[in-house]
């Protein structure tokens, strides 16, 4: 997915960098296998190598070699600093109603559906006035049938529209497996390569605060076997923003996690255009003693296990691994080799989670660079309870996390 | 006046006696496209909406064509059965001889802007949308050249450029595609309608509902055609629903029931469900129609219903039958013309199997290609992870 091709009819709204250069004609790295059109940017590695991209999404600029990262190389503030312009202050739902807004614009064939997503303005507001910029043809309120929904959204995409499938809760899309994993995931494949399905399905999941087990559901887990699909998660409002465009311009069916409780964050984004590669880690805090690999919520624990554990002396390197399917084995590899101690935190369940898939890929690719065995924090494998100290208790807390580093570190 | 019609045919060993009936003009087969009308056997059952008439407008050539594909779909079902006998299509093979009238009376109403999808019994559809013999059997036997290039099988055709959007395995959820095929036709603003096929089995799943309501709601131009051939597998339709009116079951949505043995009336009635939905929203077809094959090819299909039954079926509602008796009766063409054609079908038909077994079958590397439009550099590998290996490009 390293070419992301602009769609739509005269896109606009050209690329710019926010080094603000002009990336109207920008030429890609060498990469033989891509055809060659009019108006393309690409996401820069940080290597300027072909295959691999590093913990960059930006821009490449005309002619020169490409930029190395523009992602959070920097301590945990935002991602944005070297931008030369002020950029925006918002929150991460906003982020993800600007980047859904943008595409819509950019492409009529964006449209987006879900159970009260139009007139209501979505229940995390995330879709909030869509229905009146753009018409009712183009953000549909759905009855309650996501199997239904989901299905006409994968029909649709069939014949070239865009939709984005928003779960109310993605503990709903249970109901549409059948849709996501036979047709969403598989279509393409069983096709001979004739039909694409460039559905987004986003919503949000994780443990909130004391929803109850089933709107408390962690669904990567559950779909990370489906063949076919893109798995992402987002985690700040500059990475929400730029993974929802990118999933939206992406031909392959994307499933975006977002995450009950972080739909608040705030942070300064900038007031370019941007997107983020859909396959890469992002590095959140470089290290040199242990890798922690985390996503979304989990994200925050571990920065605040990460201030206590550098205190005690500790440097962990924090990498949000943001694509759960396929994993960024480059980002991940890159930094075991160098810190031979792999602490894994994730919200899923113990068993069959994410963790679990990426401590036996981790085991497999890097297992002569091991100095301990790969450690995975996860959430117990219990249904979510209502109880508030039950529910934090099934879910991994700073202080578990900066127990776990010690012991790694012996 | 009849000799010098005569002289153009290929078959010059009419007897005289034919001259001496010079009212009965003989329509040249094959390029006469003058109008005949038809009066359909069995009248059309309506509900909440008005039956269409029960005159069909058709021509002489346009039956003669019916004949031919039948006859071809017909063919190649037989030839797919002794296939799958010798062991070259394996898994499952869901047969279509006896319902072909649906798959060409469907095509003769309408244009292949129209959209048509299915679910696993999709040969005859396939072929009906204008692919070819050879690309079905190579499929079928997971050749290279296949349709889907034999990575789906018999129940996954495909065929993007007639607007036919498969062969899919679990019934029921292509009713849901179906309606998103109609909402992109609305939202295109292309007038063109979507047939959701479903069978007598799936016309119990849910999500036709929830696909139906929606549909409704939307005016969305999506006609549920129940292919009802009277039984789910090895469960008849007595016995799984508790409201066998197929056509009824969308209680707000109008519904027609037709005669899905007769190619005419399953014609007049995709026309006028055509016309219906570009203005109405969605409406149900029934098609009373039969298979006389079992469910697959897996099945004896004689455990849950009598070979008599099956016969009599076969006796008195064949629909090639049925255009064999209109092409004799109304004189467009002789008893001798229609052997001769099957003969050239078989023969076609015996081509496209040969020339199918002599296709490659796939190689290795195929088993990672169509994962992802432009992957994402990823290593993929093979269960043992040496002698499979390849990086998504």
């Amino acid at each position: 997915m390293s070419a992301i091709l602009l769609q739509g009819a005269g896109a606009a709204t050209s690329l710019s960098p926010f080094n603000s250069i002009d990336s109207s004609k920008l030429v890609a790295p060498s990469r033989s296998s891509l055809s060659v059109r009019s108006k393309r940017y690409i996401v820069a590695g940080s290597d300027g190598t072909n295959k691999s991209f590093g913990a960059s999404s930006l821009v490449a600029r005309r002619s020169e070699p490409l930029i190395p990262n523009a992602v959070a190389t920097k301590a945990d503030t935002a991602a944005s600093s070297t931008s030369s312009k002020p950029g925006h202050e918002l929150l991460l739902f906003e982020a993800l109603q600007e980047g859904l807004e943008e595409e819509m614009d950019r492409d009529p064939h964006v449209c987006v559906m879900g159970e009260d997503v139009g007139h209501y303005g979505g229940s995390y507001k995330v879709t909030k006035g869509l229905a009146d910029k753009f018409g009712d043809l183009r953000v549909l309120d759905t009855p309650i049938c996501e199997n239904a929904f989901t299905g006409m959204g994968i029909g649709a995409a069939m014949t070239g529209l865009r939709p984005v499938i928003e779960g109310m809760n993605m503990g709903f899309l249970l109901l549409a497996f059948n849709q996501i994993s036979n047709n969403c995931g598989m279509l393409h494949y069983t096709s001979g390569g004739q039909f694409t399905i460039p559905v987004v399905i986003r919503g949000p999941g994780g443990v909130g605060r004391q929803l109850g087990a089933e709107h408390s559901q962690r669904l990567e887990s559950y779909f990370q076997s489906i063949p076919g699909i893109q798995m992402v998660a987002c985690s700040t409002p500059y990475n929400a923003k730029g993974l929802m465009k990118a999933a939206i311009r992406s031909e392959n069916p994307v499933i975006l996690f977002e995450h009950v409780l972080l739909y608040n964050l705030k942070e300064t984004i900038p007031d370019e255009e941007y997107i983020c590669n859909l396959e890469e880690a992002e590095m959140v805090r470089p290290g040199e003693h242990i890798t922690i690999l985390t996503y979304s919520r989990m994200r925050y624990h571990v920065m605040q296990a990460a201030k206590t554990l550098v205190n005690k002396g500790y440097d962990p390197e924090v990498i949000d691994i943001r694509s759960l399917k396929p994993f960024d084995l480059y980002t991940i590899g890159n930094s075991v080799k160098k810190t031979h101690r792999v602490l894994i935190v994730e919200e899923c369940m113990r068993t069959g989670g994410i963790g679990a898939s990426l401590t036996a890929a981790i085991n497999e690719n890097f297992h002569d660079y091991l100095d301990a065995p790969v450690m995975c924090l996860s959430s117990q494998d219990v249904p979510t309870p209502y109880a508030g100290t039950l529910e934090e208790w099934t879910v991994v807390q700073p202080a578990q996390i900066v127990t776990a580093v010690e012991q790694l570190c012996q | 006046m009849a000799l010098s019609r005569l002289s153009s045919r290929s078959n010059t060993f009419l007897k005289p006696a034919i001259t001496a009936f010079p009212s009965s003009i003989r329509r040249h087969v094959s390029t006469d496209s003058s109008p005949i009308t038809i009066e359909t056997a069995v009248p059309f059952t309506s509900h909440l909406c008005e039956s269409p008439s029960r005159s069909v407008e058709t021509s002489s050539e346009e039956i003669l064509a019916f004949f031919r594909d039948m006859a071809r779909m017909r063919r190649m079902e037989i030839a797919a059965d002794s296939l799958y006998k010798a062991k070259l299509i394996r898994g499952f093979c869901h047969l279509y001889d006896g319902q072909e009238a649906l798959a060409v009376g469907m095509e003769a109403a309408i244009t292949k802007k129209d959209a048509i999808i299915t679910s696993y019994r999709d040969h005859c559809t396939f072929i009906g949308r204008g692919g070819k013999l050879v690309d079905a059997f190579s499929e079928l036997m997971g050749r290279k050249t296949g349709c889907s290039h034999g990575k789906g099988g018999s129940m996954h055709f495909y065929k993007k450029d007639a607007s036919f959007y498969g062969g899919h395995g679990i019934v029921g959820a292509q009713i849901p595609l179906g309606c998103g095929l109609a909402f992109a036709q609305k939202y295109n603003k292309d007038e063109a309608v979507t047939f959701a096929l479903y069978g007598d089995g799936a016309a119990n799943q849910g999500q036709l509902f929830e696909a139906l309501n929606i549909s409704a709601l939307w005016d969305l131009p999506a006609i549920l055609v129940c292919e009802n051939n009277h039984y789910g597998m090895g469960t008849a339709t007595w016995r799984s629903a508790k409201s066998p009116a197929y056509f009824k079951r969308g209680d707000y949505v109008p519904g027609l029931k037709v005669d899905g043995m007769d190619a005419l009336a399953v014609k007049q009635a995709c026309k006028f469900a055509k016309e219906h939905a570009l203005k109405n929203g969605p409406i149900i077809l029934e098609m009373d129609t039969y298979r006389y094959h079992g469910h697959s090819m897996s099945d004896p299909g004689s455990t849950y219903r009598t070979r008599d039954e099956i016969s009599g079926v076969r006796q008195v509602r064949d629909p090639i039958e049925r255009v064999r008796k209109l092409l004799l009766t109304h004189d467009i063409a002789t008893e001798k013309e229609l052997k001769d054609m099957e003969k050239e079908i078989r023969k076609e038909v015996d081509d496209a199997v040969a020339q199918a077994k002599e296709s490659p079958i796939p190689d290795a590397s195929e088993l990672f290609t169509n994962m992802y439009v432009k992957d994402c550099g990823v290593e993929s590998f093979g269960a043992d992870r040496k002698e499979l290996k390849v990086t998504l490009p």
